[in-house]
């Protein structure tokens, strides 16, 4: 440890650690717009700058290290005078329609302007005017808001390793853009949103089906139906002013139900019915000698990765669907048999703390003919918007339970919202499927937490099962190539695109530090320690399904509509 | 497909690492007369950097062009005094003629046009150079006719 003199005040700093995470540390507010805490520094914005004595010129703290007795200025007025013309320039080449933009009261440029005091247009001048690209199913640039932060360059290349955009052009003409401008849609993009997470603007949003869910709710003709995932229910209380971490289930389904969807299934029951057919293909393999490691398929995003640029891990990945499309499989077949509905009039929607399940919602392998499995996939963050739009009363409403036969779950299938979650579930059931008994300890600690790779040895009937648990793309990569290289102690991985799993995904509320990221996992964790089912083999509801509908896990009902395939995808790499 | 020409520069630079990049577009240019879009996903995978992280490093430096030139390419020199002497217009004028922007090439492939910041003969202002020729003192009315020469220079040739 050494000291530094901050604003007068004495400070520990860490040996060779930027000034920005001392100054943080001991509690000053530093403002910043390019910094992501764990990515390389860039100083691109300079907001961070601050006065060190002796250096001639203001230094980024972000990008400076510390040094022994430096005495900073944190609020100087200079400090001050050139942070605020670092906002009133950006603001000079920055559309003036916050009224109309998405991230309206939640933009962290609108803030800085309003935090440092920015009352005129000083700067006035040509704007520059970029098309809007929508070519997504997921995810819409509008390259005039960016303020060329680079934070998403970064998180699509140091945590997801996609590298989708960069930086092009020079000067007044830079624009982050795709390979040759071309549309995300046809770029390496995986969907995975979390660009969008650490946008300070509104440069960057989710492609939103809002106003196709509303339209079919005021359908007469319609029978909608709506689905929410597991992560969903520990993270929307974040959108009105509730601590992190906070499991609304009960509100939460009160509220769909005020919003006129005809039944609010739940996504955690289809996560039971996934371990059923993932568990036991994951036997099935390791009993006839079958593609080893078997690699779960539940992250839409890791899909895209692996057809684009592992196209020989293809045969690893589990044939699953994913539970969102699971589940709006048995909607539109089981479901609609046994209420007599016609499956063309059932409007099918899902609430997913992701972005790219709205791309995989329209894989076109992912329906039966004209018929989609899911018709519309909204974000936990539209959920939001829903609930504001019609005036829900989040805290008048009394709790409410979601609908047979889609409603029950275990707590094992609610564990799929974080990292690690579909593993610890599916080895509670490959251990009954193998043994026919339960594994003593339910809990598998392991396989637990935020750390972005995680690796355990479980024994099943003297069978010693190597499983590896892995978050964040670049993580995915790593271990890819440790298999390529000849690893091969491992039977079973899974994979999940963003770190931490779903409850950090895409489509998740902002302004979520780390913290309440760790909360929102607590809560899941904290679900399954409550109730009395913990394991995927033993929800009824599942059960029956098998019994009355789909025959048994792998069976012929099951590969027609719980099970897919993937091909290798060509895109701009 | 890539050239064989791209595809023999790529051979000089076998281990190449990320930070031979420049020189290896630089070649390939010269090679192929552009950076066509196949030659920058070849040059990504030969080096592991991504087609985005290429085509941003070639679009941040004015030397590299991604389109086929054409067989005449005309420079439109926007420099202080050139502009001074309505250079703007000669370009608008240009534009107009071939019904393309600056850094593209005409359907028929004949002319390619680009604008460059300063030629250096500034007492000629406004200059336009078409494939090393230079024309001084443009007025926009003469353009019609300057360029209608070439097309009649490259019809007798063919």
């Amino acid at each position: 440890m050494i000291s530094i003199d901050v604003n007068g005040k004495t400070v520990e700093a860490r040996k060779e650690e930027m000034l920005l995470s001392a100054l943080k540390r001991a509690g000053f507010e530093i403002p910043t717009l390019c910094y992501l805490e764990g990515l390389t520094p860039t100083g691109a914005c300079r907001m961070c700058v601050v006065e060190v004595e002796g250096v001639p010129g203001l230094v980024p703290s972000c990008a400076y290290p510390v040094f022994n007795g430096m005495k900073v200025q944190t609020h100087s007025k200079r400090v001050m005078v050139a942070r605020k013309t670092i906002v009133e320039l950006l603001l000079a080449d920055h559309p003036d329609d916050c009224l109309y933009c998405v991230r309206n009261n939640n933009c962290e440029l609108q803030t800085l302007a309003a935090t440092l005091g920015v009352r005129e247009k000083v700067y006035q001048g040509k704007k520059n005017k970029y098309k809007i690209d929508a070519s997504s199913p997921s995810i819409v640039r509008d390259p005039s808001k960016c303020i060329l932060c680079g934070r998403c360059v970064r998180v699509c290349e140091e945590v997801q390793n996609v590298s989708a955009i960069d930086f092009t052009g020079r000067g007044s003409s830079t624009v982050v853009s795709t390979a040759f401008d071309q549309g995300l849609n046809v770029s390496s993009c995986i969907n995975c949103g979390q660009c969008i997470m650490v946008c300070p603007t509104g440069a960057l949003r989710e492609q939103s089906y809002l106003k196709d869910v509303i339209n079919a709710l005021k359908d007469p003709n319609l029978h909608v139906v709506v689905q929410h995932a597991p992560a969903v229910s520990v993270s929307l209380a974040e959108e009105f002013g509730i601590k992190a971490g906070t499991d609304i289930d009960g509100i939460m389904t009160a509220a769909l139900r005020t919003l006129g969807f005809a039944k609010v299934f739940d996504t955690s029951f289809s996560a039971d019915l996934t371990i059923m057919e993932e568990g036991s293909e994951l036997v099935q393999r390791i009993k006839t000698g079958g593609k080893l490691p078997m690699m779960t398929s539940c992250s839409p995003g890791w899909i895209k990765y692996v057809e684009q640029f592992y196209p020989d891990f293809i045969d690893n990945l589990s044939t699953c669907k994913s539970p969102q499309q699971m589940l709006g499989a048995v909607i539109k077949s089981y479901y609609a048999q046994t209420n007599g509905i016609d499956p063309k009039k059932i409007f099918s929607v899902s609430v997913m703390p992701c972005t790219a399940k709205k791309f995989e919602a329209e894989r076109p392998e992912m329906g039966r003919g004209a018929v989609q499995d899911i018709d519309a996939v909204l974000t936990t963050r539209e959920l939001a918007e829903l609930i504001r739009l019609y005036g829900v009363d989040m805290n008048g409403l009394t709790t409410s339970l979601p609908d047979n036969p889609f409603g029950q779950r275990s707590t094992a299938g609610k564990l799929f919202g974080a990292s690690g979650g579909v593993m610890e579930a599916a080895l509670r059931s490959a251990y009954f499927l193998l043994t026919g008994t339960e594994m003593a300890e339910l809990d598998i600690k392991e396989v637990r937490g935020m750390k972005g790779v995680k690796e355990a040895k479980v024994k099943i009937n003297g069978l010693e099962i190597g499983v590896a648990v892995v978050s964040g793309l670049s993580n995915a990569a790593n271990l890819l190539e440790q298999i390529r290289a000849g690893r091969n102690d491992l039977h079973f991985i899974e994979v999940m695109t963003c770190p931490g799993g779903c409850i950090a995904g895409g489509g998740q509320p902002f302004n979520a530090n780390t913290d309440a990221v760790i909360a929102r996992m607590k809560g899941l964790y904290k679900i399954d320690k409550s109730e009395p089912i913990r394991v995927s083999h033993k929800n009824e509801s599942v059960l029956k399904l098998y019994k009355e509908f789909l025959g048994e896990p792998l069976g012929h009902k099951s590969h027609e509509l719980l099970h897919t395939k993937y091909a290798k995808r060509q895109v701009v790499q | 497909m890539l050239s064989t020409k791209a595809q023999d520069v790529l051979k000089k630079f076998p281990d190449a690492k990320r930070d031979s990049l420049i020189p290896i577009l630089q070649e390939v240019q010269e090679a192929d007369g552009y950076l066509s879009k196949q030659a920058i996903i070849e040059v990504g995978r030969h080096l592991k950097l991504s087609a985005s992280k290429i085509y941003g490093v070639a679009t941040f430096y004015n030397q590299f062009r991604f389109y086929k030139p054409g067989k005449l390419t005309i420079q439109v020199c926007r420099g202080t005094a050139c502009h001074v002497k309505g250079s703007a217009k000669i370009l608008d004028t240009i534009k107009q003629e071939l019904s393309i922007d600056a850094g593209q090439t005409t359907k028929d492939g004949l002319f390619s046009l680009e604008v460059v910041a300063c030629i250096g003969v500034c007492g000629l202002a406004p200059v336009i150079c078409i494939e090393g020729e230079f024309h001084a003192n443009v007025l926009p009315e003469n353009i019609k006719n300057i360029l209608d020469s070439y097309r009649k220079k490259v019809s007798q040739d063919d």
